[in-house]
């Protein structure tokens, strides 16, 4: 009998834990409502059919519990019963599958006005790269990587020359506008993640893959990395910060181009043939 | 409508070919140690899980310490942490749960409710046995190599798995890991061709394929998936152990590594992901079939009931396998692999839902207007049902492509696994050992130490698993050794962490219990005699307990009825054996 309580307990518990408890997702800061609205119907759809399915284990065993002279039914089968529980289960899980698949269908569509940002991951940093005023991202190729080009940008891209660069230090987003994040890594597999925007992919070497979002609230947001890349994976953070389009503007005028970095940088193009090659 | 109990009484064909002759052993040594007796074997198999499950269980123990008290445990820095979470996964579910469900469970179980003599080859029986255990050394051999064992995180991917800043990388642990799986999966593939070979084969007369328990069908299917499955672990072993020692490039794309260029180029990693996916989405219904067996026979038995929908429960099985092997891909959803892929990967795992409920269904429906009994088996197979479901549903989360998005990669994943493949197939493990003990050792365990072992166990992976889908929720990643400060993260988080680490502990402790009862039992327990929870099986028809070598003394049994015959109406007794003719003939006609 004390299962019987105890399984109660438990189902009331669960319920109680998910409604009182202070552990909840971070407030939202982009576009992907739709993520979390998702994920709410399906907390319902789910939650109810645990309750129901531990309340009436419960009740089965409290009412048909052993007692000296019972003896239990013999029912093969109730092709009825089982037609019917077949039924509204698929039911249940079309409720849930078809928002998911509808709001996925969005996740993947990036919308035409979306400005491109590069996000590279290496063990363990983040850097960054915006298109410059040609609006356009240059090449670039892991083989490329040598010291003083960390992110293997391609010298012979034109578009590449006023690309900005942001190595180790904060990415900064304008609010409201729609950004495709393009994401590589020179090394391991990362994963750019910023639990407010609730998008997340992982960064393959020798790919870029990507995903999309429209930051809605200004702000200071935490970089983490979330696909393990070695022993410093945890230490692997960065920042991007959400700006006012005026504030976005300035920042950005204070930042430097690859030409620029390029041109600063002591070394000779001679170097990185050397490096270049060598790997060969 | 066809009547599941069809066959009753029915006229049983003639044997068709003559009882083989068994080997026979001829001394200590090749009855106990090199044995290619089934049941022998599969006590071997099963002690070797639950030995190398224990270091599991420690590992478990130290990264709950680390990751609830960080800063206070110096020893575990990032590379052992890391190794820790590594060895602990892959050990768990390849060596423990693997190895103890099929290995185990299937040669004790398979022969006996088949009711054939033997595995059907016993020498290759004994032979997967022996190559399991090199496997294990090999694993163990790791923890003592320079540099430890691998750190790569238990799904191994590439690159970093082969680099020099994961633990084991550079040194043996990798080359050891990938070895150890290897030879796995050859001493697996002997043992399972055996399983469906003797279900195929070796049954006894009258036992159609319709008539088998559903542990039987459980542990079939799960070794028919098995077998198709692992070869794509072993291709991803083999290339990746190319990949570090010939300096192939089968999953190593151009890399430059701290700035520095390696030697690799044209790789990819993704195809690893879905070598391994193809194998790992499998593997949780290869641990997950024959849970959902043997706790259908469980339940039936201990409420003295015939299993809700025997048929449907079969098929449910037999689609669950075969749809198991095309959802591989919703672990990677996240990975950057063809977004398009979400619409088809997500629609398959939810549709697997369908036949799993129904599973859920038909046990809690086989309860209903039974008669409980509440014993050890029958509390274990109650608390899988809660766990299960728990876990399965939050399946339903991780399956939906976009839902999975926020929630990949952070503690809800590991608290979802772990309820769903880990504590609720374990539950099943020990209601199965507290059901089956007494044919294999001739007595009953302790039913104190049981409760204890039971009431810990179940309440306490409860307390640790169900508040760690918050942790994910809120956002914590998982595979962190250190959250350190994050400002999502509030303080509370590391309060729960905490709790979660002393439940862990408790929790494991108590299986020290379980252990010592094993032991304490073997001399000690209750005379069980030959059929102490008055079984129909015919496992429990054995003319001695426990069954010796050829299990059935002169005669094979015959098989007259399904292996549901519970509370028959009008029968004297509330259970009809598989193998007893007329009078349940009789009564069932009376009951119809």
């Amino acid at each position: 009998m004390a299962v019987v309580v105890i399984l109660v307990l438990l189902a009331a518990g669960s319920v109680l834990f998910h409604l009182l408890s202070p552990w909840w997702w971070t407030p939202i800061a982009s576009n992907w409502n739709y993520i979390d609205n998702t994920l709410i119907i399906t907390f319902w759809i789910t939650g109810f059919v645990f309750v129901a399915v531990v309340l009436f284990t419960a009740y089965c065993v409290f009412r048909f519990r052993h007692r000296p002279g019972n003896q239990a039914a013999y029912e093969p089968e109730n092709k009825r019963l089982e037609g019917w529980l077949a039924v509204s289960t698929t039911v249940g899980v079309i409720a849930m599958l078809a928002p998911g698949l509808f709001v996925w269908n969005q996740f993947i569509t990036v919308p035409a006005a979306a400005t491109e940002v590069e996000v590279v991951g290496q063990q363990w940093l983040w850097s960054f790269r915006l298109p410059g005023a040609d609006g356009k991202l240059g090449t670039s190729e892991t083989r490329d990587v040598a010291p003083e080009n960390s992110l293997g940008l391609n010298r012979n891209d034109a578009a590449t020359l006023d690309d900005v660069i942001i190595e180790g230090g904060e990415l900064h987003l304008p609010v409201g506008k729609p950004v495709k994040v393009l994401l590589r890594s020179v090394d391991v597999l990362h994963d750019f993640y910023v639990p407010e925007f609730r998008a997340k992919m992982d960064m393959v070497p020798g790919m870029v893959t990507y995903f999309w979002f429209t930051p809605t609230r200004t702000g200071t947001f935490e970089i983490l990395c979330a696909e393990l890349c070695g022993v410093g994976h945890p230490q692997m953070r960065g920042t991007v910060v959400v700006d006012t389009e005026a504030d976005y503007q300035t920042w950005l005028a204070e930042q430097q181009t690859f030409s620029q970095l390029t041109a600063s940088s002591d070394d000779s193009p001679k170097a990185v043939t050397v490096v270049a090659s060598s790997a060969q | 409508m066809v009547d599941v109990r069809s066959g009753i009484g029915e006229a049983v064909p003639p044997a068709e070919v003559e009882d083989v002759e068994l080997y026979h052993p001829h001394s200590w040594w090749t009855r106990y140690v090199f044995s290619q007796d089934a049941k022998v074997i599969a006590i071997q198999y099963a002690t070797t899980a639950i030995a190398i499950g224990m270091v599991a269980l420690v590992l478990s123990w130290l990264m709950r310490l680390q990751l609830g008290f960080p800063d206070t445990f110096t020893f575990i820095d990032a590379e052992r942490y890391y190794q820790f979470i590594t060895m602990h996964g892959m050990i768990m579910v390849i060596y423990l749960l693997t190895a103890l469900f099929l290995g185990g469970f299937g040669n004790y179980l398979i022969p006996l409710m088949v009711g054939a003599r033997d595995m059907v080859f016993p020498y290759a029986n004994m032979l997967s046995y022996w190559i399991y255990l090199l496997a294990v050394l090999v694993l163990v051999a790791s923890f003592f190599a320079p540099g430890g064992p691998t750190g790569a995180g238990w799904t191994l991917y590439p690159p970093q798995a082969i680099l020099s800043n994961t633990p084991g990388g550079k040194d043996w642990g990798i080359i050891l890991m990938l070895s150890s799986l290897i030879i796995f999966i050859i001493g697996f593939t002997m043992g399972g061709l055996n399983y469906v070979v003797t279900v195929l084969q070796g049954r006894a007369r009258g036992m159609t394929l319709m008539r088998m328990p559903l542990t039987v069908w459980g542990i079939v299917t799960a070794t028919v998936m098995a077998l198709l499955a692992f070869p794509a672990l072993f291709v991803a072993c083999v290339m990746m152990l190319f990949d570090r020692l010939l300096g192939t490039s089968f999953f190593m794309p151009a890399i430059a590594e701290m700035g520095e260029q390696l030697q690799y180029g044209g790789g990819s990693p993704i195809l690893f992901q879905h070598l391994f996916w193809f194998f790992g989405h499998p593997e949780v219904y290869i641990v997950a079939l024959p849970a959902f067996g043997i706790v259908s026979d469980l339940i039936s038995t201990h409420a003295r009931k015939n299993i809700f929908g025997y048929r449907m429960m079969v098929w449910a099985i037999v689609v669950i396998g075969g749809l198991s092997m095309v959802v591989w891909a919703h672990h990677m959803y996240v990975s950057g692999m063809n977004p398009y892929f979400g619409f088809f990967f997500a629609t398959t795992t939810l549709i697997i839902a369908v036949p799993t409920a129904i599973k859920v269904y038909n046990w809690v429906l086989t309860l209903w207007r039974g008669n409980i009994h509440l014993t050890l088996p029958m509390l274990f197979a109650l608390a899988f049902i809660v766990t299960f479901v728990n876990g399965g549903l939050t399946g339903l989360f991780l399956g939906n492509v976009v839902v999975d998005v926020p929630l990949s990669d952070t503690m809800f994943v590991v608290a979802h696994f772990h309820m769903v493949m880990g504590v609720a197939p374990i539950l099943v493990i020990f209601g199965a050992i507290y059901h089956w003990y007494p044919k294999i050792t001739g007595r009953m365990l302790n039913e104190a130490l049981g409760q204890l072992h039971f009431w810990i166990t179940f309440l306490g992976s409860y307390a640790i698993f169900f508040p760690m889908h918050y942790v994910g929720l809120v956002g914590v990643p998982r595979r962190y050794h250190d959250l350190g400060e994050a400002a999502f993260v509030p303080e509370s988080v590391h309060s729960l962490n905490a709790f979660i680490s002393v439940a862990a502990l408790i929790v494991g402790a108590a299986q020290i219990v379980f252990l010592f009862n094993l032991v304490w039992s073997l001399r000690h327990g209750r005379e069980a005699g030959g059929n102490p929870w008055r079984a129909t099986t015919l496992e429990w028809q054995t003319p001695e307990t426990p069954p010796p070598h050829g299990n059935w003394g002169k005669e094979l049994p015959v098989v007259y009825r399904w292996a549901y015959d519970y509370s028959v109406p009008g029968a004297p007794e509330d259970f009809i054996p598989q193998n007893q003719p007329a009078p349940g003939r009789v009564s069932h006609e009376a009951a119809s």
